[in-house]
């Protein structure tokens, strides 16, 4: 309990100005398609070089928890998820929107990212010495079947057709390997020079999730005159903290999901909220709901990619090996005040570890006040009119793919993706599954050739990957999942 | 009047990009790093620049644009072919990276193609093993490779990388087989892999070694450079462990510009860079991040960069 002592540095008036200013601004960012939180807390480094240890490290803490809820905003009212941890939001976020619901859909969004964000950063205060062997026990065979674990979830995401998600997948996949590969040292699909890094997981998500309602908005506007305008309705607070309590098995599965998924270094965020999503469906009594605008889908969703943000930490803090692409950049920040993380970080710092952990668990509140205060008027974002809105945000999607990395070769991947999701939308396929290819691509291949030369080193890759207690798990669960969605597709086919 | 025109069309010089030394920077600057934020070299580069702003510096600020990916390749291609030759786009290169991915092919650029204007940092290399690893010396660990000849795997930052060129150089040295395991996701993957123990050993940077073997999870079996470092007083370099390994991998990094920029330009940054580099705040942090500095002039890093192709020239010939 030795946290409670430290919160006094955290209510402090230059931390809280701190951690207040790096809250809205985090949101702000967050909001801001292209920036995602490893830009957000990247830009905010060399503001830390003027402040003290603790106050640079609140001001870190902060922005990161809320840039993370903060892309939410951009997922459900935009249909751009600011980052890979937002692309779940989307799926029933931006529908809830549509309807009308977007301060509700904002709403319960900030409420379950406060109740997931405040149970990760409570795992880190007390169970960090415990999970730091549990993301250490994860090695490249584990790693590869974890990912194909999460390929077997892109089969059940596609709510319409378990073929046409696995098509997408394959799609995402034969993406993600474009580029120079590290492993082998060869190019790979580099017909352009901008495509020699690969596809850039931002610009990748603006272009398939945005591109195509712009499309469409357009179109409309062009041949129906009459597009209904959409009348935003209120929504009271006290309901949506209601509505997030009553729907404990999206809340709990989110959660869960996410802070377990948070700690294994290189995979966590990026695939926590869709994991989360898609089990949050399967345990659901209301399954057929999801994707229409249904509150568990934004409660797991949003719950799962906060609940990840203190899990991520634990690899940085006592082993010093940053788990995700911002807990690198939050390991920089440490390092310019000569503190180094490690396994007596605790003992030799708690003057500075501590109020950093004590102002994320403020920082989430923070956010969520914060975040419901701006729901009820960025929610008439809605209201625009359609042929506004697609320019807008058409306007976005450019200047967010460009902000990445100041490249307009990646306004082109955005605009090129963008328009052949158009098409394949129109044959039914969607975006949420080609994503999570794109992803878990990298994660199984690169795993999987590390896990085959160390087992050709070794006593063979069927040893290597088949056997131990972790792989056993981990196949089991994925032929259970790949069963249930067969199973489940089945079954509702009868029924039909 | 002429001199309403002559302000009005040194200004145009500056706002078309040509090069007007005497006034050189009239506005802030931008410098390339080929990895993505957070990493070493990212972090190093944003120190060392932190004062350009300064009156006795550039007195111009840098900022830093990110353009990571492919082991740098990415970055290094758009700086050399798409740059702007003006003095304001500079880079930081990673010596031996660019100049081994050169010789390897596939890439647009070679050390003509860039002009070095200093160096700020030298991190060697060093060999590691998990905390409780059998292995205590290089000795340990070469005798088991001889023994089980590729069975030995120790995982590295990638490809045509200062980790691999050490790696290479150790199996040339001690004439033996082991197997090197390329990680995605740099160094600290790398690292993750011994301390876990997914694999017998690794070769990562010495910062990064630094402060995981002071929170007690690795051990430092020896250093691929010419001397001992000063943050690592105990522990023995590879000659002296009885293995010729030079410092050919060790990560110098530095600023640099387009092949092609005025020569007024090259000298105003090459007198200015390396002072800004000694100003003691930058040493400060340096130091505080476990960042070993080594400050060299524009002349010192040519003879560097000449030297270092030839070595790899002949150290890649076989692969």
């Amino acid at each position: 309990m030795e946290f409670i002592y430290y919160f006094g540095e955290v209510f402090t008036p230059v931390s809280m100005l701190l951690l207040i200013g790096g809250t809205i601004g985090g949101l702000i960012l967050g909001a801001t398609p292209g920036l995602s939180p490893t830009m957000a807390v990247a830009l905010l480094i060399p503001f830390t070089f003027h402040l003290t240890a603790v106050h640079g490290l609140i001001l870190l803490g902060a922005a990161y928890t809320s840039t993370v809820a903060g892309g939410a905003v951009s997922a459900i009212l935009l249909k751009i998820p600011g980052a890979p941890a937002n692309i779940a939001t989307t799926l029933d976020g931006h529908t809830m929107a549509q309807k009308g619901d977007g301060a509700k859909a904002l709403q319960l969004s900030f409420i379950s990212s406060l109740i997931g964000g405040v149970f990760g950063v409570i795992l880190l205060i007390f169970l960090t010495p415990v999970l730091a062997q549990w993301a250490l026990a994860f090695g490249p065979s584990h790693l590869f079947w974890l990912a194909i674990l999460g390929v077997t979830v892109i089969g059940s995401l596609d709510s319409n057709s378990v073929v046409k998600g696995l098509l997408s997948g394959c799609i995402g996949m034969w993406l993600a390997t474009i580029g120079f590969d590290d492993m082998l040292g060869v190019k790979r699909f580099v017909f352009h020079p901008s495509l020699g890094g690969g596809v850039n997981i931002i610009p990748a998500l603006i272009g398939l999730f945005a591109i195509p309602q712009v499309i469409t908005m357009f179109a409309k506007g062009r041949f129906d005159t009459s597009v209904e305008q959409i009348k935003v309705k209120k929504h009271p607070i006290g309901a949506a903290i209601k509505e997030v309590l009553s729907r404990k098995i999206a809340l709990v599965v989110g959660t869960i999901t996410g802070s377990i998924i948070g700690l294994i270094p290189g995979v966590g965020g990026q695939i926590a909220g869709l994991v989360a999503y898609d089990q949050a469906r399967k345990f659901s009594p209301e399954r057929a709901k999801f994707g229409t605008g249904h509150s568990e889908g934004i409660i797991a969703a949003e719950a799962a990619n906060n609940a990840m943000v203190g899990p991520s930490l634990v690899p940085l803090l006592t082993l010093s090996i940053p788990g995700s692409p911002t807990a690198a950049v939050l390991l920089g920040g440490l390092l310019i005040h000569g503190i180094f993380p490690g396994t007596d970080l605790f003992e030799n710092h708690p003057d500075v570890v501590w109020p950093f952990i004590n102002s994320m668990l403020i920082g989430q509140v923070l956010m969520c006040i914060f975040g419901i205060y701006i729901a009820s008027f960025a929610a008439r974002v809605s209201q625009v009119p359609q042929s506004v809105m697609a320019a807008t945000v058409l306007g976005l999607a450019v200047f967010g793919s460009y902000a990445v990395q100041q490249s307009m070769g990646d306004v082109y991947v955005m605009a090129v993706l963008g328009c052949m999701m158009y098409f394949l939308e129109r044959f039914g396929f969607t975006a949420a599954p080609l994503v999570l290819g794109l992803i878990l691509g990298p994660i199984a291949e690169s795993n999987f050739v590390q896990g085959s030369m160390i087992a050709n080193a070794q006593n063979g890759a069927f040893t290597y990957f088949f056997t131990g207690g972790l792989n056993m798990l981990l196949i089991a669960v994925a032929v259970v999942s790949i069963a249930y969605s067969a199973w489940s597709e089945l079954s509702t086919r009868e029924d039909a | 009047m002429k001199k309403i025109l002559a302000a009005l069309a040194v200004s145009l010089m500056g706002l078309t990009g040509t090069a007007y030394a005497g006034n050189y920077p009239e506005r802030p600057i931008l410098m390339m790093v080929s990895y993505g934020a957070g990493g070493a070299t990212d972090f190093q580069a944003r120190i060392v620049t932190m004062t350009a702003g300064n009156e006795d510096a550039l007195g111009m600020p840098i900022a830093i644009i990110n353009k990571p990916g492919a082991g740098g390749r990415v970055g290094w291609n758009w700086f050399s072919g798409e740059a702007d030759k003006d003095g304001y786009t500079l880079a930081a290169y990673n010596v031996p990276h660019f100049i081994a991915q050169s010789i390897k092919g596939g890439v647009d650029y070679s050390t003509d193609s860039f002009e070095p204007i200093a160096n700020w940092g030298a991190d060697p290399a060093v060999f590691i093993v998990g905390k409780d690893s059998e292995f205590n010396s290089m000795a340990d660990v070469v005798a088991f490779a001889k023994a089980n000849p590729g069975k030995l795997t120790f995982s590295g930052a990638g490809l045509f990388v200062g980790h691999h060129i050490a790696a290479l150089q150790i199996e040339q040295a001690a004439g033996v087989k082991m197997a090197y395991i390329p990680t995605k996701g740099g160094g600290a993957a790398a690292m993750k892999a011994v301390i876990a123990g997914d694999v017998l050993g690794g070769v990562n940077n010495l910062s990064d070694a630094f402060r995981a073997a002071a929170a007690g999870n690795i051990k430092i079996l020896g250093i691929a450079d010419l001397e001992r470092s000063t943050f690592l007083p105990d522990v023995p370099t590879m000659k002296e462990q009885g293995l010729d390994v030079d410092n050919a991998s060790v990560n110098f990094r530095g600023i640099m510009v387009p092949k092609g920029t005025p020569q007024d330009v090259i000298d105003k940054l090459a007198a200015t860079v390396p002072e800004m580099f000694k100003n003691k705040r930058v040493a400060k942090r340096m130091k505080a991040g476990g960042s070993p500095m080594h400050i060299m002039t524009r002349d010192e890093v040519k003879a560097m960069w000449a030297a270092r192709q030839a070595t790899l020239e002949e150290l890649l010939k076989g692969l």
